[in-house]
């Protein structure tokens, strides 16, 4: 502000109002933001059936009644367990399966929307494009029309994740391709390698601990997905879960069950892949 | 020996290469086969409804309009898919009905046929390639010229229903109505239902035209019935999209502001207390552990369906993924900028403020961003079981299963706003990060 033609030599004067700028600036954007926040949180309240502040004392209501039921029954849990544990396989073999096939297609997109790999170097934007849309459908449209046409069951959930995991790993493995190194696929097309071969043996190689560092974690996020979807019908733990759920009061203990089974699972599938990354790491970091 | 010894590790090298080379798919290609007969893949093809996926293809871009003649009454209604909404007013028929004198029907279909439907509670349809069908209600019983036996596929007859159906038309006969199908091309009244003075009219006769209705003005006329839309319903689809916005917005904002400060405590950098640190930790393992789905399930039950209850799930859910990758980040923020402040004679909380925070914003940021954008997904899911957003209005054309045109608007509709909130996101990250 009281910066003029005669004061040149005001470095501390041009510093302040440079700081004040922003901070109103700074200031302006938080202010927004809170202004934000409060008023979607004041009319996502409106527009709920059960407004915040009546429903925060209940909030424990529900989890005391699965209590409830469950602890008189407690010998009858791990029967539960047991019962309710081929329908975990199937929603942790819909995670694995989609996450396969969704990786293999990933793959095959992300190499072909790379800039120096393509196939067709004209058809990338159509691949990103493509990629982007896969990415863009939420699993349970998918699901959801799926099992319109083939039925209930566990393939529609596989197809729907399979198609979405394309899409999201395909972009990371596109990044993931950006970083290969171009001289083994340059010294394999001088030996007059096909495409396929190039990929196969000159850029797969330098790019799969990273693929299936990503897939890892994928998986983690399709077991989340797939339970989710057993709940819409197709198969699994979520399709117990709403059956269990149905039951009603004073007979949640089997619900408490598939709770119990759903929290272990995804913990020890989160330890597990948390645990193989690092150890991954490790022993990259150890081998240079 | 050197040579020999070379020789030997070289071969080693290569076994394992050879068994990782055939063992790897080997172990995938079994585990498929399980997984071909644990899905049950060859049972999929009988339970399969093709015919399913046949109305649906069709209805995404087509619609179909209901001649209806009751039986007992013998009143004639012309409905676009049926529904009131869409009913021609009486006495207006669209031209290619065209009720005769003697009280029949005559219905134009496509390539010049026509099925007339007659006073008598019956129809008579010349069909290309077939010949004359002809039925009628005779008592209770349907009485047709066709054969017993050897119907084509297209044709089923029974008693009490008779059904033909043909690439653009459908006739059924039952006791209560004789019911014609015809199939167009496109979204019908997408814009204007027929009760609109607008219905009909252009874009630019309603811009530029002479006033269609009376007592208003064209374009704010027209805007109000085009909001209004009964059988689209233009605004409440609006407002499904803007809730479910708001569901990611909250619960991913919501999640950061809580995370924050839990984050200070569980990173080994910044929390003493060993103890304290374990247990904030064992907090986030366990949100992020009981599922999302869990969290809406219970959440649900205490605030009843809505957009609160998909925020709040939302930020459960991700305040012990934020707090994880937040604490990761304060980790490996440099001491030496602290120290620099420190030694101002900075406060703890403007240590902080001054040499912590602008280490991570960046990091924080773009996180949150990624968050936003991956969650207006979740969001439309947690909608779809909750009760709330685009997800239900998603979930019940899909229950219905008549209005595919609609569940197509609606995936379109997801689709754009998934894509552009990756766009905003990715904009305001380059924005943020980068500009600063």
């Amino acid at each position: 502000m009281t910066q003029t033609p005669d004061a040149p030599h005001d470095p501390r004067g041009h510093y302040m109002a440079l700081m004040a700028q922003r901070r109103l600036y700074g200031g302006l954007t938080l202010a927004l933001f809170a202004l934000l926040m409060i008023s979607g949180f004041m009319l996502a309240d409106e527009r709920n059936a059960g407004g915040f502040w009546s429903g925060l004392p209940q909030i424990f209501d529900f989890p005391a009644d699965v209590i409830a039921d469950t602890l008189p029954k407690l010998d009858r849990l791990p029967g539960h367990l047991v019962r309710y544990f081929p329908a975990l396989v199937e929603t942790i073999n819909i995670a694995a399966v989609s996450t396969l096939l969704g990786a293999a297609g990933a793959i095959v997109l992300s190499l072909l929307s790379t800039r120096g790999l393509a196939r067709w170097p004209r058809l990338i934007p159509v691949f990103r494009r493509f990629m982007d849309i896969l990415r863009a459908v939420p699993e349970i449209v998918v699901a959801l029309v799926l099992i319109f046409v083939l039925g209930g069951g566990p393939v529609p959930a596989m197809l729907a994740i399979a198609l979405h995991t394309a899409g999201a790993l395909g972009k990371l493995f596109s990044e993931v391709n950006e970083n290969a190194d171009l001289k083994p696929v340059e010294g394999l097309s001088s030996v007059g390698a096909t495409w396929l071969q190039r990929m196969w043996l000159g850029v797969v190689p330098q790019v799969s601990p990273n693929y299936f560092s990503y897939a890892l974690l994928r998986f983690e996020i399709n077991i989340r997905a797939s339970a989710i979807l057993g709940f819409v019908g197709a198969g699994g733990i979520g399709y117990e879960l709403r059956n269990a759920m149905a039951w009603g009061k004073g007979r949640f203990d089997e619900a408490a069950a598939i709770f119990l089974l759903l929290f272990l699972t995804i913990v020890v599938f989160d330890q597990l892949s948390s645990h193989v990354r690092n150890a991954m790491i490790s022993s990259k970091k150890g081998g240079h | 020996m050197a040579d020999a010894a070379l020789y030997a590790s070289a071969d080693r090298v290569f076994r394992r290469k050879k068994i990782l080379a055939f063992g790897l798919p080997a172990v995938i290609l079994a585990y498929l086969a399980y997984i071909f007969f644990a899905f049950d893949l060859p049972g999929l093809a009988e339970r399969a409804r093709w015919d399913n996926a046949r109305t649906l293809l069709a209805d995404t871009w087509s619609y179909k309009t209901h001649v209806t003649r009751d039986n007992r009454g013998g009143g004639i209604t012309v409905a676009i898919e049926g529904e009131r909404k869409g009913e021609y007013p009486e006495g207006i028929t669209p031209d290619w009905v065209a009720p005769q004198d003697d009280g029949a029907v005559r219905v134009a279909l496509k390539g010049g046929q026509e099925v007339m439907l007659l006073p008598g509670n019956g129809f008579r349809w010349e069909v290309p390639g077939y010949g004359l069908i002809e039925a009628r209600l005779e008592g209770r019983d349907i009485v047709s010229n066709l054969p017993e036996d050897g119907l084509p596929e297209w044709i089923s007859a029974s008693s009490s229903r008779l059904q033909v159906t043909t690439d653009g038309a459908r006739v059924s006969l039952t006791r209560s109505k004789t019911e014609l199908f015809r199939y167009f091309p496109g979204w019908e009244l997408f814009f204007f239902t027929l009760d609109s003075p607008y219905h009909g009219h252009g874009l630019g006769e309603i811009l530029l035209g002479a006033q269609i209705d009376p007592a208003r003005g064209n374009l704010a006329g027209a805007w109000r019935d085009f909001w209004g839309n009964a059988m689209w319903r233009h605004s409440d689809v609006a407002w499904a999209l803007f809730e479910t916005l708001l569901m990611a917005f909250l619960g991913t904002m919501g999640a950061a502001l809580v995370a924050l400060p839990l984050a200070f405590l569980s990173a080994r950098n910044f929390a003493p207390l060993m103890a304290l640190r374990f247990g904030v930790r064992r907090v986030f393992d366990f949100l992020r552990g009981v599922d999302g789905l869990i969290w809406t399930i219970v959440l649900s039950r205490a605030f009843g369906p809505g957009p609160m209850t998909g925020a709040l799930a939302i930020l459960l859910t991700d305040t012990g993924s934020f707090g994880k990758l937040f604490s990761e980040a304060l980790e490996n923020v440099d001491g030496k900028q602290i120290e620099g402040v420190a030694s101002t004679g900075a406060k703890p909380l403007q240590r902080y403020r001054f040499g912590v925070i602008p280490q991570v914003v960046p990091v924080l940021v773009s996180q949150v961003l990624y968050f936003l954008e991956s969650n207006t997904r979740s969001a439309t899911i947690i909608g779809a079981i909750t009760g709330g957003g685009i997800g239900l209005l998603l979930t019940q054309a899909m229950i219905t299963q008549k209005d595919w045109e609609e569940v197509t608007y609606y995936i379109i509709l997801v689709i754009l706003m998934v894509m552009a909130m990756d766009s905003a996101s990715g904009w305001l990250r380059r924005k943020l990060i980068k500009g600063n």
